[in-house]
């Protein structure tokens, strides 16, 4: 199977569960934004994403996009490492046009993993879990206060935004890259639009974490 | 204006592939600025001899950067501190009074180090007999236009083959990846009429002969193309992954 056992073909698994990973947290990022302008219509969207079959096989398949993509990135930097050699060069200078976060994807990748952890622990634990074992789910509006509530909250999870940020501003031209879709215009083009997708999206989240952690304390 | 320069040099040695190395430090004196940097290590090999020490082994050929021969790592960047230049075409006006310069060999597990400098890039020479050539006899030449070929196609082509696969894209990369490298030998000939003909193959055979010397995953931070003295670039890499995923669907 090519996209497994070829450099492009695990790029471009890495490219296709990278973008469809934006788009959810695109879409996750809208979400939120319904709590900012009326609490009972989040309760409806929690709702709708309960325990029902649909958004079950959505969590799968969400759940495989990111295990899929975790996965490869160990494994291929793994294989990068060893592509080095062992003797690693003692001066080594970073070119200017090369941005810092794609020399470092992974360790910015295993932050949002700490992040997400947290999350789940935080959300989907008390939710969806729960629902799915046959327990009273709680309520948007009550996780919501039970996590913003606490004050460190709001700053870990800036720090989150911020790994993200920079994981999509080189994730997002690169997953085109990779897909073969780019050339010398669209390169700069696709990262142009990475830059601002990834900003737009991440200080929805900012704002809403801001806002969130103001409404219930 | 020529000056002379002292500094020191700091140079990887290594007796052979399965010795373990190290860094030298030797002093060199009163050196002037118009000497090209392999013209300097001519001159320390010059001492070494008459000290009765060996030479430092690094490769080169042509000396004037056409032949992709020469390699070295000088303080952080493959082909030193210039852009668009080979080793051979630095000078070493590039460098100050005082300086320590550090020299290493191509660090890749693909390319093993053979003595000193010298690393083998025999990987390169079994990827392009994988594919990167036109199998049947193109004939005589024909009339200029009988083929057209677009102006933009003419010179992407163009510039693609100027790649002298020196190998410092491998050497910067931090994925030990030859993807520039192969990309822009399957580039040049996917843009003309006379390599359509074995595009899909070629490019699989490439690709696969690639991956399997143990060269690294491309994570496209575009270490390779900023290093590169030819200056191949980047866009190089998604024509390769272009040409490639498309020949893989069509199987």
């Amino acid at each position: 199977m090519w996209l497994t056992n070829s450099s492009v073909g695990r790029k471009v698994v890495m490219s296709i569960t990278g973008l469809f990973l934006i788009l959810f947290l695109t879409f996750h990022a809208l979400m939120n934004a319904v709590a900012l302008i009326s609490l009972e219509a989040y309760e409806q969207v929690c709702e709708f994403l309960g325990a029902n079959w649909y958004a079950l096989l959505g969590t799968a398949v969400l759940a495989a996009g990111f295990v899929i993509h975790i996965i490869f990135a160990f494994w291929l930097t793994w294989q990068n490492r060893k592509a080095r050699g062992e003797n690693r060069y003692q001066v080594s200078k970073k070119p200017a046009t090369v941005e810092w976060a794609s020399q470092n994807m992974l360790v910015l990748g295993i932050i949002v993993l700490c992040f997400l952890v947290l999350h789940l622990a935080q959300f989907w634990a008390k939710m969806q879990l729960p629902e799915i074992m046959g327990d009273y789910p709680m309520s948007g509006q009550d996780a919501l206060a039970a996590t913003f509530g606490q004050v460190w909250v709001a700053p870990v999870y800036l720090i989150g935004f911020v790994a993200i940020w920079f994981h999509i501003t080189h994730g997002f031209w690169s997953a085109f890259q990779s897909l073969g879709t780019a050339n010398e215009k669209w390169i700069e083009r696709f990262k142009c639009i990475g830059w601002w997708w990834a900003t737009i999206v991440m200080l929805l989240f900012a704002v809403e974490v801001c806002y969130f952690t103001w409404f219930f304390n | 204006m020529e000056n002379n320069i002292s500094f020191k040099l700091k140079v990887w040695r290594q007796q052979g592939p399965k010795e373990p190395g190290r860094f030298e430090t030797y002093e060199m004196q009163d050196i002037p600025t118009d000497t090209s940097f392999l013209e300097m290590l001519d001159i320390l090999n010059e001492q070494l001899i008459e000290k009765g020490e060996e030479p430092v082994h690094f490769d080169h050929d042509c000396r004037e950067g056409i032949c992709g021969m020469c390699s070295l790592y000088i303080n952080g960047h493959p082909h030193g501190p210039a852009t668009g230049a080979t080793t051979c075409q630095l000078y070493m006006r590039r460098f100050h009074d005082g300086d320590t310069i550090t020299v290493e060999p191509w660090r890749s597990a693909a390319f093993p180090v053979i003595k000193d400098l010298m690393v083998n890039r025999n990987a390169f020479d079994q990827i392009q007999q994988a594919g990167g050539y036109v199998s049947f006899n193109t004939g005589g030449a024909q009339d200029a236009n009988a083929i057209p070929i677009s102006k933009v196609a003419a010179d992407e082509a163009m510039d693609s083959a100027s790649c002298i696969g020196c190998g410092a894209c491998v050497a910067a990369c931090k994925n030990g990846s030859a993807m520039l490298f192969v990309s822009a030998k399957v580039s040049q000939f996917a843009l003309l009429p006379q390599g359509k003909a074995e595009a899909k193959k070629r490019v699989k055979a490439m690709l696969a002969k690639m991956d399997e010397l143990g060269f690294g995953n491309c994570t496209n931070t575009g270490a390779c193309a900023a290093e590169c003295p030819k200056n191949i670039k980047l866009s190089n890499i998604s024509r390769l992954n272009r040409e490639y995923i498309s020949a893989k669907c069509a199987d």
